[in-house]
């Protein structure tokens, strides 16, 4: 009885797809060893080569699938950073670009079964959200000088509101980093745990119902939340890409 | 046993958190609602400036959707890094 009830008792780990392991060995991790983040950390940038440069190798002028996939998200990233900075945000388009790649190859690659999502990590996102801040801050006083302050001093809202708009501004100013990273790796984490608790699920379902009928529920289930994490990870690549526009945006053009 | 069952409690305490600050998501799925229900009305009324304002529709939904996150980052908190 209890050993049974032990057996076909939930037992989910929703988070044990998210451990960081070395790949040789079971030693402690240090900032040299190779890990799971490593190998799918390389495996997107191998699959970003494979598209971006192997595909349009060719240069065609009917271009290949590859080839117009590749211009397709060319394409894609050079509208969003005309639309949201304008002509001037052209400048900083390949590292825009390598964002959004390695943003969407790495989420989408997390969603192979047994794969590992590089950017469920607070880690990871928080260093590519720091580079941005960073960046756009230096980049607001390289172009504008001081002047670049004023997007804490909003000249439009009446005098004795402008003190108290300016901590609101600037509290969101440092904020945006935290929220720039965790909502990308908190979006990764739950959709995928997501899939994990219902994959559970089903584990139990297929042991405590006759022939096993009881599977299919989960199974529909998961392909339903698969559907919606294929349209997740792109969303949250894009949203990641074009929050970094909005931000560059701001450095460009501070006057509100 | 005193420490045993003190930390039963607080373990406890740390789980209702946790489930407590879930609640949070439906806040930020009431406004994900708002933003693009807001936008589908004007964009049936307009549908000429829809697409130029589809990239502040996704805006608006990742600042309401962070604080969703942020909520279930709370509870992931509670749940697994306790200091306890």
């Amino acid at each position: 009885m209890a050993g049974e009830a032990a057996e076909a008792t939930l037992n989910i780990h929703p988070m044990e797809q998210f451990i960081v392991k070395p790949l040789f060995g079971d030693g402690p991790i240090h900032w040299y060893t190779p890990t799971n983040v490593t190998l799918w950390l390389f495996i997107a940038i191998v699959a970003i080569v494979l598209l971006m440069v192997i595909a349009t190798r060719g240069r065609n002028v009917v271009p290949s699938r590859g080839q117009s996939v590749a211009e397709m998200i060319y394409t894609f990233v050079r509208s969003m950073i005309v639309d949201i900075t304008g002509e001037a945000g052209l400048k900083y388009f390949p590292y825009i670009m390598t964002l959004f790649l390695l943003i969407l190859f790495a989420n989408v690659l997390g969603l192979l079964p047994y794969s590992f999502t590089v950017t469920s990590h607070v880690a990871v996102t928080g260093v590519l959200a720091m580079l941005v801040f960073t960046a756009v801050t230096v980049i607001g006083f390289v172009v504008n000088g001081t002047k670049f302050l004023k997007i804490f001093w909003i000249s439009e809202a009446p005098l004795p509101l402008r003190p108290i708009l300016a901590i609101i501004e600037i509290i969101s100013y440092f904020v945006r980093p935290v929220s720039h990273s965790i909502r990308l790796a908190g979006n990764m984490m739950a959709g995928h745990s997501v899939i994990e608790v219902f994959a559970g699920f089903a584990a139990v379902l297929v042991a405590k119902t006759p022939l096993g009928v009881g599977l299919l529920a989960p199974v529909i289930a998961i392909m339903a939340v698969y559907g919606l994490e294929v349209l997740v990870v792109t969303i949250q690549a894009y949203v990641f890409t074009i929050l970094t526009c909005v931000y560059l945006n701001d450095a460009l053009h501070p006057g509100h | 046993m005193e420490t045993a069952v003190s930390g039963d409690l607080v373990h406890m305490g740390a789980l209702i958190g946790a489930g407590l600050a879930c609640t949070g998501m439906g806040g930020s799925a009431i406004g994900i609602g708002h933003v693009v229900g807001n936008y589908l009305s004007g964009a049936l009324r307009n549908p000429a400036a829809a697409s130029g304002q589809t990239a502040t529709m996704f805006i608006g939904i990742a600042f309401a959707e962070a604080l969703g996150i942020f909520s279930f980052l709370v509870a992931l908190l509670l749940m697994y890094a306790q200091g306890f």
